[in-house]
């Protein structure tokens, strides 16, 4: 029943993966834009404090029952290329993005798919995929073609599941399991190409992959860093052996211009994360950057690098924000991006010109106080770590990480969350060659964090206005965030609340003790109602209006 | 790229769904493998017999160790092996055999006239070396005691000494610890640094007063705070918790941790090695 139900909708049509965000939610971000700002706006200032829990909506993980499903209850598809014998301790963990389209709400986990209704949170079909192993840190979210799902499995795997059925169509390798690449964000459709993006904590080199959505046929691939004699940004290596082990994972989405064609995305820090000898003196491009990749072709139109010559594991891999406004008098197309190392940029997104540098976090001091001539924060080598300790703010949680900011065009500012935190950095590793991956120091958290939510102006890049999350106790972990045109601003906060804000001055205007929120809030409208969503671990709550 | 979140899925805390996935294949004795932590991510290699093990080490050190060191982590002509691609790639060989008896010219390594089992011992040997991103210190400093102990005094009297005293309540301090580090985490941020160090020092709980509007005023142990309300026991052992609405009813939190925290601020480096080498003195 459940699945001819699913079968009557039709698919995601490309049209409608380039409209701004409203009713549905398409991709990562809600639309390709990053903003997660959504027009609509039934819920809005004035009677958001009327909010009412419309349903929840727990999901389980595994490969369910086996055998044909008994009438009326949803079919678990089990895929996968593992043998049945790995088994990954710890909770089911929603901290990806939730499709919404046409009715129906695609939710992943680490292995896992489901298919609910949108109406009510009821399940309509469950995939789980049988697991070699790899870092199970979580799933970013679906991406959707037409009737097609794609997600991707911490063993390296880019599944494709047909969206009516929940029945996997297809499934190709993305990267080498035995190099210890794991896969975690959410593939990126553009046009006729799923853009698939892959981790590793092993000094293998990080690329992009633009799949074919039909076929699952490799179109072309990125990498972020040299891979060939006289490839770009090879002299900022030591050598190319270096370079070809140099990281610059790009494990978050980007977002995409369609007038340029250019798909922006962050790159991840540059490996050996922490004992940086083997990498050479020099910036380690393309890592820690913000980068300009043409879906055509998956060539380098330009870049941007926010941290040059990382050693905190500082990745910038955060969505960048996509924004068209007035700067300095001119209408200009701008990309955003507050970083992991606790700076905030704002470029022009045609060029990659350097436009604004700000430091958002307030006890960073990992770098010098003068910025560079481009723009960018220098590092201070005493503050890499020390045999006796260095005392660096931030932790290796960083001032954000990878929960998404959001941008509202009716008050020009990003809204992000962060987090001001120190730790000692010990250099465990005296062999002159370094360590590899994130090893060679030892980390110990000093358990002073404050997080907050955080409103920048991308015209300066000055703190607006800032929230601090009271809390008992000293850690991060606030929520992604979504703004609306009801001109609300929805984030969860460390002590298990979902709260939403008036975004032009931080005002708390409603909050639900829901739990710890462990995905960014999103808003989608079904049959003239709006639903406001959030995760909090396995379980989904949908808030409506009822007055 | 280590994103949040690790530290808590490191702990192995929760196992739900352990017993839905923990069933093997029917027919197969093999127990499952299970991943606890981001280190246990990726399977190891199965040990290879020790024998062929020993006579790829002995082919390894004539032909490769000059070139990739002894370890295989590379030396100062050659790269590593661990972490190259076509080692992790391989099985047995297959991989590693055709770089060995062709060379790579373009790249200076010459070509070895191995045989295929040598070859397969050499590769054993090399894939008897665990390649890991928690990659474990081989070569550890042996202290890391290297501040002033008099100018950590000096610094001890001037910015510590108004709440703590070295024959007082840090009397013998120095004598608890064997490990400096532990040491220099604890007077840094008592209870941090790890599930021991939370046992060295006790840290007095927080309290909260909270001011009514009325104007009275009820204080106690801090059970709970967000940006909705407060909850605290009183000292007959009772809790109350209020909602605040803003300010209202006024909360103010005393953290006996707080100067330690506003301290984060202000020290250098230095100052926190030379405390730890006078605090190391206070036997």
């Amino acid at each position: 029943m459940s699945v001819a139900l699913v079968a009557q909708k039709p698919g995601l049509d490309s049209a409608q993966l380039l409209r701004p965000l409203a009713d549905a939610w398409t991709s990562y971000s809600g639309d390709y834009s990053g903003k997660r700002y959504s027009a609509l706006k039934q819920i809005n200032q004035t009677n958001v404090k009327n909010l009412s829990l419309a349903w929840v909506s727990k999901v389980a993980g595994g490969p369910g029952r086996g055998g044909p499903a008994a009438p009326g209850t949803p079919q678990t598809f089990v895929g996968g290329e593992g043998t049945g014998d790995v088994v990954v301790a710890g909770a089911t963990t929603i901290k990806g993005s939730i499709l919404e389209v046409n009715g129906i709400l695609y939710v992943t986990a680490p292995d896992n798919a489901w298919a609910l209704d949108a109406h009510d949170g009821h399940e309509l079909w469950h995939y789980f995929w049988k697991t070699k192993g790899g870092t199970h840190i979580g799933n970013r979210g679906a991406g959707m073609w037409g009737n097609y799902l794609y997600m991707e499995t911490p063993d390296d795997y880019l599944v494709s599941l047909d969206a009516r059925t929940g029945k996997e169509r297809w499934h190709t390798e993305i990267a080498s399991f035995a190099q210890q690449y794991f896969s975690t964000t959410a593939p990126v459709v553009v046009a006729n190409h799923v853009i698939v993006g892959t981790g590793n904590d092993l000094d293998s080199p990080g690329f992009l992959t633009s799949f074919d959505p039909e076929t699952g046929a490799v179109q072309w691939k990125f990498y972020a860093v040299p891979m060939n004699p006289g490839d770009p940004g090879l002299e900022t290596w030591k050598s190319l052996d270096a370079a070809r082990h140099g990281g610059g994972q790009m494990w978050l989405p980007g977002s995409y211009d369609p007038e340029t064609h250019l798909y922006i995305v962050g790159t991840g820090n540059p490996t050996p994360a922490y004992t940086a000898q083997a990498r050479g003196d020099g910036d380690n491009l393309f890592t820690c950057a913000i980068v300009a990749i043409n879906v055509d072709d998956g060539k380098m139109a330009w870049y941007y690098q926010t941290s040059p010559h990382d050693t905190h594991d500082w990745d910038s891999a955060q969505t960048p924000v996509l924004v068209d406004a007035e700067f300095r008098g001119n209408q200009r197309k701008l990309v955003l991006t507050a970083s992991r190392n606790g700076y905030y940029f704002t470029l022009d997104r045609t060029t990659g010109e350097h436009l604004v540098t700000s430091k958002f976090s307030d006890t960073v001091n990992w770098a010098q106080a003068e910025l560079n001539r481009k723009g960018q924060p220098v590092r201070n080598p005493a503050k890499d770590y020390d045999i006796a300790g260095a005392l660096v703010s931030s932790a290796n949680g960083g001032a954000t990480n990878w929960p998404p900011p959001a941008f509202s065009p009716d008050t020009g500012l990003l809204y992000v969350p962060t987090a001001e935190s120190y730790a000692m950095y010990y250099l465990t590793e005296t062999d002159p060659r370094g360590a590899m991956g994130l090893g060679g120091k030892e980390e110990l958290n000093l358990n002073a964090s404050t997080s907050y939510m955080t409103a920048i102006d991308y015209k300066t890049g000055k703190v607006v206005w800032k929230h601090k999350y009271r809390s008992a106790s000293s850690r991060g972990g606030a929520s992604g965030v979504l703004t609306t045109a009801g001109r609300l601003l929805f984030g969860g906060d460390i002590a298990g609340n979902l709260v939403a804000f008036d975004p032009a001055n931080g005002k708390i205007l409603w909050h639900s003790a829901i739990g710890q929120v462990s995905n960014a809030p999103q808003t989608y409208m079904v049959d003239g109602r709006q639903y406001l969503l959030a995760a909090a671990g396995d379980t989904l709550y949908a808030f409506a209006l009822y007055q | 790229m280590q994103a949040i979140g690790a530290r808590a899925v490191s702990l192995g805390l929760a196992v739900a769904g352990l017993s839905a996935q923990a069933q093997p294949p029917s027919g197969q004795a093999q127990s499952p493998r299970v991943i606890t932590s981001f280190r246990e991510s990726f399977p190891t290699r199965p040990p290879a017999d020790p024998a062929v093990v020993e006579r790829g080490k002995a082919l390894y050190g004539v032909n490769c160790a000059f070139c990739h060191g002894a370890d295989t982590r590379g030396g100062d002509s050659g790269p590593s092996l661990l972490r190259a691609g076509t080692v992790l790639d391989d099985q047995k060989g297959e991989l590693i055999g055709p770089v060995v008896l062709n060379g790579r010219a373009d790249r200076g390594m010459p070509k070895f006239s191995f045989t295929m089992a040598q070859v397969e011992e050499v590769a054993a040997f090399i894939h008897s070396f665990r390649a890991a991103g928690y990659d474990d210190s081989r070569m550890t400093p042996p202290s890391i005691l290297v501040g002033d102990a008099a100018a950590g005094a000096t610094f001890f009297a001037a910015t510590c000494a108004s709440c703590h005293s070295a024959t007082g309540d840090l009397r013998g301090f120095g004598g608890k610890f064997t490990d400096p580090k532990l040491l220099q985490q604890t007077w840094l941020m008592p209870g941090s640094g790890g599930r021991l160090a939370a046992l060295m020092v006790k840290v007095p709980p927080t309290t909260v007063t909270v001011t009514l509007p009325s104007g009275e005023k009820i204080n106690g142990e801090l059970d709970r705070l967000d940006d909705f309300g407060v909850s605290l026991k009183q000292a007959d052992g009772t809790h109350r918790s209020f909602r605040t609405d803003g300010d209202t009813p006024n909360v103010e939190v005393h953290d006996p941790l707080q100067p330690h925290k506003d301290l984060l601020r202000v020290y250098k480096d230095a100052d926190i090695h030379n405390v730890t080498a006078y605090l190391v003195t206070l036997k």
